[in-house]
């Protein structure tokens, strides 16, 4: 290619100044596993205190701080900065693009995550602990009631939703400006599609949360009262605001998910995606739904009954394009020609068990089940079906499905294989006996439980045990082979892959397309 | 601090190794609750209809998974590469997205009906016949029944585990977690209203029997109600995350035959009247001392520590404000130290539990200061700010 004259900078300044999609990419690939391995630290905490009732390990107030910490980081550092890397890295050369359109910024919304996330961390060290008020963080709670450290922890919310305000910006303006010549609308590789529908989402959303812990930090330190019944504010205006983040969020984190996954299954199954003009209208009506529905979140905080139906049936209607998406993974699958390498399974584990998420899904949007399951474990389950089994296996699916072509080395299979068996097994047994004790009356968020849950949540620590220590061997697979893995130079590496990556060099070089190609 | 941390790792230790397989359920084997892996029918009609709604969703469920999943298992059976199948090359079919997207359309539609039938009959306010208030507080309930003559009947319920059980120092008891030194006593097939709220942060009033979930909300009163057709005690938790105690902050309800409530009703306003009488006695220092340290345990322990040494909440033994002026103290416990966690307990305790446990502080925990305060003198200062 005659490119490598244009090669990276050596050592420190190749990454501190960083313009290059694919070394932004890779950082944003490296920082959120090394945000997944704290997050998933945490988690581990959690459930070794809550391994048989009793306080054992750690305090109440502690383990409030560690669920808080634990959602925070999983959901801002470690899942959604895993796919701003997938698609730095795989966007421009999905599109036949040279890089990113707009490199300096993406230096910037990636330098400016790890002072956020380590100004987040640093609360946990802070006289008053840090924040210990959920994920959700919900007024007053969060205002009135909240250790001094909130405000460094809405301080690095903003960072972050700068960063994700950034990097959206990034992707739209590539996405409109850079594809290759031929490059229509509906030739786009669905992961492109998808990421294109997220992104805008995130410039939806991310302002509002940003408006949210404004509104938070002037109730804390300006008199204000707009959470606060006693100067005229109202505590579930708090909510209302959060959701009308946090629902779209949730496809934020799953959008991305649905178009690896969209790219791998036809490669493993050498038949083209069943559906793909439906698979781009789907994604879309599930991005414009997840506006309406956000108070599916908050059945029980006393709505009129009016206002209760219109977001049950709102909620109910997503099953369709859910829906729409499954049967198309399937039929793209059925008469196909069929292997099972490593992100095929991964594939087709998320396809299995994000299904029982949406399942659950659908029954936590009937909202008179939703007053027994809402606050439940039975909720837990059902967002970590669809977060891990999600977003989180189809992570862990792109990783080996692309890492032979950033690197020109194969993986492991056998010790992929293994990761995956472990993974799934290790995850049903901590996840699935969650929706018992939550349907048994097991509130979530508590350090401490009665006896009838015991056995159930015995298994659940096993699990989520195993779960996280198969962790470590992705991590030795990994590492073991960009340092020592079998080198390839197929360009296509998977029998079956279709699409512009596979077109060029193996290992990718550190420019492609310099020169657009014709897309037929 | 130290030997206390210490203690408690050795426990841990030594429990994990005793704990073997599923030690601490089997002894309530014979409960059914006990490893119940589905929601409860519970004991209203709305229950039994939620209860109904919940099993006909789960099967639809399990129907379209049995389906999908098993067209995807045999696809993954018979059309693998290994058997040296040739892949096809459809890849769309309106027909079939229209098929897929209609029928599923039509489940839902089926499913909203009863949905909505019962989430009706859930916001029937109508026909109360009785009202109680529901206030949640960091990290106890409080209950008041609310008469027409205005003297309503209103007490607080506190978790009655003692943190032995919790710290794994004693045995847990059948109820642990569970289990609230005063419940809420309900006639039975009595259509009970509940007006819940809260005195500080979010809370969340659940009873899984009864299919009674609302969120109390400080400066809000939300509507609920429960009609039992059984008598029976039923137990719960508080749903929304509240703090530090959010686990530690049951709720039991028992539903008693109407008789059995009339009984009760009367039991409790004599009990008033009673308090009502003592407020105006004096008490000598050991009488309160020993009243108090009941009311201590129950209302400042879990902040201030079993033996004083403070946690959330600062320490007692030794504080210059609780060995300083009474007045002082007084009006840290009466009004709550404004933006700490330290509550106004002037409305929790009646005037003679708050002369008891002010007495107790000033003279427990090595604090021997020798000097009380009668109930008189803490309706005196009320009165007088």
């Amino acid at each position: 290619m005659g490119d490598h004259h244009h090669g990276p900078a050596k050592g420190l300044k190749r990454w501190i100044f960083a313009t290059n999609h694919k070394d932004i990419g890779t950082m944003y690939l490296w920082f959120s596993f090394a945000m997944f391995i704290l997050g998933g630290s945490f988690a581990m905490i959690i459930r070794a205190e809550l391994f048989q009732p009793g306080m054992q390990l750690i305090r109440p107030e502690f383990f409030n701080q560690m669920t808080t910490m634990h959602g925070l980081i999983m959901v801002f550092g470690a899942i959604m900065p895993s796919f701003v890397g997938l698609a730095n890295w795989m966007i421009p050369m999905m599109i036949g693009a040279p890089d990113m359109a707009l490199p300096r910024m993406n230096n910037w919304s990636f330098w400016i995550l790890p002072p956020a996330f380590l100004l987040l961390a640093s609360t946990l060290f802070m006289e008053g602990g840090g924040p210990a008020f959920g994920w959700t963080f919900y007024a007053p709670l969060s205002t009135t009631y909240a250790p001094p450290s909130v405000t460094f922890f809405i301080f690095g919310v903003h960072i972050l939703g700068l960063s994700s305000i950034m990097g959206s910006i990034n992707i739209v303006a590539t996405v409109w400006n850079l594809r290759a010549p031929g490059m229509t609308w509906m030739k786009m590789p669905l992961f492109v599609w998808t990421w294109f529908i997220t992104a805008y989402l995130l410039i939806a959303v991310m302002p509002v949360l940003a408006g949210l812990v404004t509104m938070m930090l002037m109730d804390i330190h300006f008199g204000t009262s707009f959470f606060s019944a006693a100067g005229g504010g109202d505590p579930v205006l708090f909510q209302h605001i959060f959701w009308f983040f946090g629902h779209p969020e949730v496809y934020i984190i799953i959008l991305p998910a649905f178009g690896v996954v969209s790219q791998i299954i036809p490669t493993f199954a050498r038949k083209p995606l069943f559906g793909y003009d439906s698979m781009v209208y789907a994604t879309a009506s599930i991005a414009f739904l997840s506006f309406i529905v956000w108070a599916h979140h908050m059945y029980t905080v006393g709505m009129p009954v009016s206002g209760e139906l219109f977001f049950m049936y709102a909620t109910m209607l997503i099953a369709v394009p859910t829906g729409v998406k499954v049967f198309n993974w399937i039929s793209t699958m059925w008469r196909g020609s069929m292997t099972f390498e490593t992100p095929m399974l991964f594939s087709i584990g998320f396809v299995v068990l994000f299904t029982i998420g949406g399942f659950t899904g659908l029954m936590l949007s009937i909202a008179p089940s939703d007053f027994q399951y809402h606050d439940s474990y039975f909720v837990v389950a059902h967002f970590h079906y669809v977060m891990v089994a999600g977003a989180v296996f189809s992570m862990t699916a792109a990783v080996y499905y692309w890492l032979p072509k950033w690197c020109g080395r194969m993986y492991n299979e056998t010790m992929g294989k293994t990761h995956f068996w472990i993974s799934f097994v290790g995850f049903n047994l901590a996840f699935f006996p969650q929706h018992f004790v939550g349907l048994a009356g097991m509130p979530r968020r508590i350090p401490d439980y009665a006896l009838q849950f015991t056995d159930f949540n015995m298994m659940s620590s096993v699990g989520a045990f195993i779960y996280g220590g198969s962790q470590i061997l992705f991590l030795y697979n990994v590492i073991a082979t960009i340092v020592a893995g079998q080198p390839i130079s197929d360009e296509k590496v998977w029998e079956g892959a279709e699409g512009l990556e596979w077109t060029v060099p193996t290992p990718a070089p550190f420019h492609t397309f310099a020169v657009p190609p014709q897309v037929k | 601090m130290c030997f206390k941390a210490k203690r408690r790792l050795t426990l841990a230790l030594s429990s994990m190794s005793a704990l073997l397989p599923l030690t601490a359920a089997t002894a309530w084997a014979q409960d059914s609750k006990v490893n119940a892996i589905n929601m409860p029918v519970g004991v209203t009609e709305v229950s039994a209809s939620i209860y109904d709604l919940h099993m006909i969703i789960f099967w639809i469920c399990v129907i379209i998974g049995v389906l999908v999943f098993g067209v995807m298992f045999y696809s993954i059976f018979a059309h693998r590469k290994s058997k040296g199948v040739v892949p096809a090359t459809f890849h769309e079919s309106t027909k079939v997205e229209i098929a897929w997207t209609v029928v599923p359309f039509l489940i839902l539609l089926a499913m909203a009906v009863p949905a909505t039938k019962t989430l009706i009959e859930i916001y029937d306010f109508d026909d109360a016949e009785m009202d109680i208030l529901v206030t949640g507080f960091q990290w106890k309930w409080k209950y008041e029944y609310l008469q027409e003559d205005g003297e309503n009947l209103k007490f607080f319920s506190n978790l009655r585990t003692p943190q032995d059980e919790i710290y794994n120092e004693e045995v847990k008891g059948e109820h642990y977690l569970l289990e609230v030194d005063e419940p809420l006593v309900v006639p039975v097939d009595t259509k009970v209203r509940l007006l819940v709220t809260a005195n500080d942060v979010i809370h969340s009033w659940w009873v899984p029997d009864l299919a009674v979930k609302k969120d109390a909300i400080p400066g809000f009163i939300n509507e609920t109600w429960f009609k039992s057709t059984q008598v029976g005690i039923f137990r719960g938790q508080c749903a929304e995350l509240c703090g530090k105690e959010h686990g530690f902050m049951p709720i039991v309800v028992h539903v008693v035959s109407k008789a059995d409530y009339v009984d009760w009703l009367a039991t409790k306003q004599s009990e008033a009247a009673e308090i009502k009488e003592l407020m105006a006695q004096s008490f000598t220092l050991d009488e309160l001392a020993e009243r108090g340290k009941g009311v201590y345990q129950r209302s400042c322990l879990a902040c201030h520590g079993a033996n004083g040494e403070g946690g959330v909440g600062k320490a007692i033994a030794g504080s210059l404000l609780v060995t300083g002026a009474i007045n002082g103290h007084l009006d840290s416990v009466v009004n709550g130290v404004p933006g700490t966690a330290m509550q106004a307990f002037g409305g929790q305790l009646n005037d003679v539990d708050m002369a008891a446990v002010i007495t107790y502080q000033r003279n427990a925990f090595g604090n021997n200061m020798g000097d009380m305060v009668q109930p008189l003198d803490i309706f005196n200062f009320k009165k007088g700010q």
